[in-house]
């Protein structure tokens, strides 16, 4: 499943979604990512969220579709808020059962990763000296890359 | 011929647009000759579109500046991504 809102999420009631959509889980990874409030030890103030309607619906079902692929999933779920938020805010969850505690894991990561990456987001920071778009970074880049050779 | 074009992010920001229908004459078959006809505008233009790290998208899949286009496409610039 795929929602990209404004609204912010419970990660309670995805969890117990989760858990009560798969067929016999033995595991359940979930991942929630939060607005920080520094970035190179400046004070962010705020940030807004864009995106390309449609495109980044599709990549995100890739995403998820190939993480299928890898492992032996039951329920995935990627929720990615878009719009005016701040720090501490809930910005992303990605959810993934399975029966077993690997699969689970892994799945979370390589979705995250391949999300960072590969999603048509982009973050614009409001600071105390100005808004400024988020630099892609290299590191997002390699962690995406690992998966390239792996199973 | 006509074509929609999206601007994204910082690109929309520099090129202060977001979307536009666009004519392609018969020389404007790739994204290539696309760019290069855009890039006339000004500077800005020139310089935001040859930026080494910019993407482009043609009907919401990733593409590069070979793909051809065809009546009715979407073709979207935007800056690497940064969600998540």
């Amino acid at each position: 499943m795929i929602r990209i809102q404004e609204e912010d999420f419970d990660v309670g009631n995805e969890y117990n979604l989760l858990r009560k959509n798969s067929q016999s889980p033995g595991a359940i990874v979930t991942f929630t990512g939060l607005v920080r409030d520094l970035d190179k030890g400046e004070k962010i103030t705020g940030m807004t969220l864009e995106h390309y309607p449609g495109m980044t619906e599709h990549s995100l079902a890739a995403i998820l579709s190939e993480s299928k692929q890898r492992w032996k999933l039951d329920q995935t779920i990627i929720i990615h808020r878009i719009g005016k938020l701040l720090p501490d805010d809930q910005i992303v969850f990605v959810g993934v059962t399975s029966a077993h505690r690997e699969e689970a894991f892994l799945a979370c990561r390589f979705i995250m990763d391949y999300l960072k990456t590969r999603a048509q987001f982009w973050k614009k920071e409001t600071t105390d000296s100005g808004e400024h778009w988020v630099e892609a970074k290299k590191s997002d880049s390699q962690s995406a890359d690992q998966w390239k050779n792996k199973s | 011929m006509s074509i929609t074009i999206l601007y994204f992010a910082r690109v929309k920001e520099a090129l202060d647009t977001d979307k536009e229908s666009f004519d392609l004459d018969e020389n404007t078959s790739t994204v290539e000759h696309l760019v290069a006809q855009l890039s006339q505008r000004g500077n800005i233009w020139q310089s935001t579109l040859a930026e080494k790290n910019i993407l482009v998208a043609v009907n919401q899949t990733v593409a590069n500046f070979a793909t051809k286009l065809n009546d009715g496409d979407e073709i979207a610039f935007y800056p690497p991504v940064t969600g998540g």
